[in-house]
């Protein structure tokens, strides 16, 4: 870091046109996240990390993004893996759907969710009749983060393996790699960055999916009340709470920017 | 590398690690000439009757029959538009506390008000009761789970959605289900097993009525008042020796933009045209 700045001061110094907004948007930024930590810090702070609601929030998300994130994996990466090396009719309007998620608000996620796999959705009647329903129940909640983080994964890798070397596929292939080898032992590793990436984009939206679950997952505490919800829940009855819950997320988010930095190094 | 600055900047901020890095920083970023915000000469109001917005914060479960005292208020004064948000009466709360400006807030509980009033965020200090509302049970058009009894609330397996406890809604419901347990008719776990039974506790009365009405719960427990409002759903009644009363106070608040305009609003719902229109969305008076 120090590095970085002693650049900076060398460089021809900005002008005001470049360095007032910057101030505008920095504060924008910056001033409510130390409002945050300023206003949860207390001797009560700790009372409050334990206390049980935060505590059943924090498990349950924390159990819920990694399945999220697992099945996001599980199912992502051979998609990327085939929207780059396949070329089949409709490939586009895959490439298309699966990238819908990222740009839709979450509550039209919900509200598609509901009208598809609620009790009286589409397909949710067909489940229902079978005797299984989704909503308001913990799998709920990873299908609303699947939806909403999957495509980031799903990004990632494809343009992983998008920027692998042909002539090294071509290469395995004349040793007689077959398609798994090929996935497994070249593509896998060569793209491991990008999709360490991925897991790391998709687990921070799933952590924070807050409308797509409380529309389709509904709240209630263990089980599908999530720390996004526990907070908005909080922040009506207990803000303390609230504000401790909303430290954690933060602090979990800085974390994995500072993972994300890391992975964007060049070597 | 120059657009990772400024997050370097908010990272140093939290991270006690990087403490070094701040201090470079104001080299980076020289003093401010503070902005010219001095030279502009401050605009006095002026006295010209420009067209005025009364906001008003009220429970969700007023969400129909304000919206028609809204009108019926905006045609006795002309130029004056009435804007509401519905939510649930503890949101509603916080916003106050945490700094809205509204001209009104009418609550579906005292719970909800009495801070308020004791936070000095009230105008003339008081709130006044304008109606009162009862709870009753709602279940979907095609009653799947075949609930005919209060009784039936408390079979396993059913899927419940009522108000989170914060919401009075929810709050009222919970101690009507008090009541029936101590009833030996109900037994006294009966508020245990159906509590056991909900799914999910929304965050107003709205949305319980909303997602019973989609069939996604086997019954909610919303306003008689609701009820009245969604005639497709099957309701049954709660008998009135477990029933709670919910009383709804209105007040002006303080810092309201409009005082005199809040002060007309809250009188128009108190007087006999506002009372006829709540009569006719199901409320009933406060002081029959």
């Amino acid at each position: 870091m120090q590095r970085l700045f002693r650049q900076r001061r060398t460089s021809q110094s900005p002008g005001w046109v470049f360095i007032l907004p910057s101030l505008v948007l920095i504060g924008l930024i910056g001033l409510p996240l130390i409002a945050l930590v300023w206003r949860s810090a207390g001797k009560d702070f700790l009372t409050y990390v334990l206390s049980e609601n935060a505590f059943s929030a924090l498990k349950l998300s924390l159990v819920t993004s990694s399945i999220s994130v697992g099945l996001a994996l599980l199912t992502g990466t051979p998609l990327a893996y085939i929207l780059v090396h396949s070329r089949f009719p409709g490939r586009t309007l895959v490439d298309l759907l699966v990238d819908v998620p990222v740009v839709l608000p979450p509550s039209v996620a919900g509200i598609a969710l509901l009208m598809a796999f609620g009790r009286a959705g589409i397909f949710g009647t067909w489940l229902n009749a079978v005797g299984i329903t989704i909503p308001f129940t913990t799998a709920a909640v990873v299908i609303a983060q699947t939806f909403v983080s999957a495509p980031f994964l799903v990004r990632s890798a494809r343009i992983g393996f998008a920027a692998i070397d042909p002539q090294q596929l071509e290469a395995a292939r004349m040793e007689g790699a077959n398609e798994w080898q090929e996935f497994r032992y070249i593509m896998i590793p060569l793209a491991g960055r990008a999709l360490l990436t991925g897991v790391i984009l998709a687990w921070t939206r799933a952590l924070g999916e807050f409308g797509a679950t409380i529309l389709f997952a509904g709240n209630l505490e263990g089980k599908t009340q999530t720390m996004p919800l526990a907070i908005y829940i909080g922040f009506e009855e207990n803000i303390k709470i609230a504000l401790v819950l909303s430290v954690m997320l933060l602090a979990v988010s800085l974390v994995f920017l500072a993972l994300l930095r890391k992975l964007e190094e060049p070597d | 590398m120059k657009r990772v600055i400024p997050l370097l900047l908010l990272f140093a901020l939290f991270v006690s690690a990087c403490e070094t890095a701040v201090t470079p920083a104001p080299t980076a970023v020289p003093t401010i000439p503070a902005p010219a915000a001095t030279s502009v000469p401050t605009t006095a109001p002026t006295s010209t009757p420009a067209p005025t917005t009364l906001t008003v914060f009220a429970a969700a479960s007023l969400t129909g029959a304000f919206g028609e005292i809204g009108k019926a208020f905006e045609a006795a004064h002309p130029g004056v538009t009435v804007k509401f948000s519905f939510a649930g009466s503890q949101v509603l709360r916080t916003q106050i506390e945490q700094g809205a400006l509204a001209d009104v807030f009418a609550s579906a509980d005292h719970k909800n008000m009495d801070p308020l009033v004791t936070e000095n965020l009230v105008a003339t200090g008081a709130d006044q009761d304008f109606a009162t509302n009862l709870l009753i049970v709602i279940l979907p058009p095609k009653n799947p789970a075949n609930i005919q009894t209060l009784q039936d609330l408390a079979k396993p397996g059913l899927k419940l959605i009522f108000e989170d406890a914060s919401v009075p809604a929810g709050n009222y419901t919970r101690q009507i289900l008090t009541n029936m347990s101590k009833d030996p008719t109900y037994g006294t776990d009966f508020s245990t097993k159906v509590l056991a039974n909900v799914v999910s506790n929304e965050t107003d009365v709205k949305q319980v009525v909303a997602k019973v009405d989609q069939g996604e719960a086997d019954a909610g427990v919303v306003y008689v008042t609701d009820a009245l409002a969604a005639p497709d759903l099957i309701s049954i009644s709660i008998p009135a020796n477990f029933n709670v009363i919910a009383r709804y106070p209105i007040t002006a608040l303080a810092k309201a933009p409009n005082p005199d305009l809040a002060a007309a609003f809250v009188a128009y719902v108190l007087s006999a045209d506002g009372q006829a229109i709540m009569k006719k969305w199901g409320f009933s008076p406060a002081n029959p």
